[in-house]
């Protein structure tokens, strides 16, 4: 409780960040009934999706991003690597702040409320899928920030690195049917944005085709050992700062 | 410190500034990487207006809106709220404070000089939206480029002088970072960054007529994009100038005070 209008200050933040997210949907809703195929009720569950990632991701990834570039600036990540524990393990798990996560509470309502606004309950398969999907999308949401985090061995200044990802996830409040060509395949298959969202979000509508669930699962996998064996090739990489 | 020296220095200071913007390139990057808002929201809307035109724009109408967006915001870009805060901290203002120029100029010096390596970066969006959309959705009358560029200097300076006036408030409460947060979220809703803000909701355009965010991004856009005659034109630049002015004012009180309290801690 030291830190109460840190507190406040950061709850303004975030309640702005979700209307920033909202705003530009109803203008768009305003002027149209259906946004590449998605009616209103539903790309709010996108967002709804987006919001309830972003509490997990500040809650929990985030300040050990925070953390570890800090530890490369200042060379101290060197005792991190001498303990006898992997590293990977250590810095992503070196600090956890849950009461940002509020938002997930935010991401709550708005998923009642767009069931509300379709006008039904949604089905035990389809949440019991979008579970199952809700751990994937964590899974590639920490895969994408240790990719993150081997950046900060090649770059110089790492400050904004936290900036850049937020900046890369935000493409995520839309639902992905919403871009086309390149774009689409960038956010498929490079950067998995719609795994992470867009089919979570199907799978609660009961929409998501079982096909699309396991080769989802899948390649939410394959993604972590990609993002695994990167992180190895850049830890060998990394030579000290200021010692 | 006299004028005349501060603006012998002032060459000195741009290629300081610019050989900084070269070296650390990679940071530039990054930076071009994470301003990449447009082209999202630009697929969004041209998703939306896939079958028919919404609300007076057509798909080509929002390519030349969002490109134009994208490099207004690249050119009029201002980052000194964060360096601002980073050396009150350090206490390495006290380093600027010596030098016999005022530390504000160092800052805009440092600023400008990056825009030979965002222009790199801006010129080919330019060309690239000339080839996509045509020359017919860009404004053809050579006073409203002259006003576009008082619109574009207008705009940096209210960039720029926001994140001095967070900057010197850190001189008072230690770090305003998060007053920086809370300027970049109204300026993402407010300023037509997310879309042409006569296409949001009314509630939405009668706040952003009485902030200043709109003439950071939305009206050098607009006058780009054709969208504005020139008395329409005229009448916003003075209101823009109006908010720079303020801004200015702002900034001198608040330094003012801040120096006094300023004790650079660190060192």
């Amino acid at each position: 409780m030291q830190y109460r209008s840190d507190f406040v200050v950061d709850g303004l933040i975030e309640a702005f960040w979700v209307v920033t997210a909202l705003i530009p949907l109803f203008a768009v809703f305003k002027l149209t009934r259906s946004l590449a195929g998605w009616s209103f009720g539903e790309a709010l569950m996108v967002i709804g999706w987006f919001t309830l990632l972003q509490a997990i991701l500040e809650g929990a990834i985030n300040p050990s991003l925070t953390a570890v570039v800090e530890h490369i600036r200042k060379g101290t990540l060197d005792f991190v690597l001498l303990k006898p524990a992997d590293a990977q393990f250590l810095v992503s798990t070196a600090k956890f702040q849950p009461w940002r996560s509020l938002n997930v509470f935010t991401a709550i309502a708005i998923f009642a409320y767009s069931f509300h606004l379709l006008g039904r309950l949604p089905t035990a398969a389809g949440l019991a899928s979008a579970f199952v999907l809700l751990c994937t999308a964590t899974l590639l949401l920490y895969s994408l920030w240790i990719l993150t985090v081997s950046a900060a061995f090649y770059v110089v200044r790492v400050d904004n690195l936290t900036y850049f990802f937020d900046s890369i996830f935000d493409a995520s409040r839309w639902p992905s049917s919403v871009f086309r060509g390149i774009l689409r395949f960038i956010f498929t298959f490079i950067i998995p944005l719609a795994l992470m969202t867009t089919f979570p979000a199907q799978a609660m509508l009961g929409k998501l085709s079982p096909s699309t669930f396991f080769t989802s699962v899948f390649g939410a996998a394959l993604f972590a050992v990609l993002a695994r064996l990167i992180w190895l090739r850049s830890i060998g990489k990394y030579t000290s700062a200021s010692s | 410190m006299s004028l005349a020296r501060s603006a012998r220095a002032l060459p000195t200071l741009f290629k300081v500034g610019f050989l900084e913007a070269v070296a650390y390139r990679a940071e530039l990057l990054v930076w071009v990487l994470s301003t990449t808002m447009p082209l999202i929201m630009l697929a969004l809307w041209t998703a939306v207006a896939r079958d028919a035109p919404i609300g007076g724009f057509g798909q080509s109408d929002f390519i030349a809106y969002f490109l134009a967006t994208f490099v207004v915001r690249q050119l009029t870009g201002a980052w000194v709220a964060w360096e601002m805060n980073f050396e009150v901290r350090q206490g390495t203002l006290a380093m600027r404070l010596l030098r016999p120029v005022h530390p504000f100029l160092s800052y805009a010096a440092e600023n400008l000089a990056a825009l030979p390596m965002r222009l790199i970066v801006a010129g080919p969006v330019a060309v690239i939206a000339l080839i996509l959309v045509g020359s017919g959705k860009i404004t053809h009358d050579p006073v409203l480029w002259i006003i576009w560029c008082a619109a574009m200097l207008g705009g940096w300076l209210i960039t720029f002088m926001a994140n001095l006036v967070i900057g010197c408030l850190a001189l008072y409460i230690d770090s305003s970072e998060k007053f920086m947060g809370i300027w970049l979220a109204l300026f993402f809703v407010f300023s037509g960054y997310l879309g042409p803000i006569a296409l949001f909701p009314h509630a939405v355009k009668l706040v952003a007529a009485w902030l200043p965010f709109q003439y950071q991004i939305g009206f050098p856009v607009q006058l780009m994009t054709a969208a504005l005659a020139r008395p329409e034109a005229l009448v916003m630049l003075a209101r823009q100038w109006v908010w720079v002015a303020l801004l200015v004012g702002l900034t001198s009180l608040l330094w003012r005070g801040g120096l006094r309290r300023f004790a650079a801690y660190g060192g």
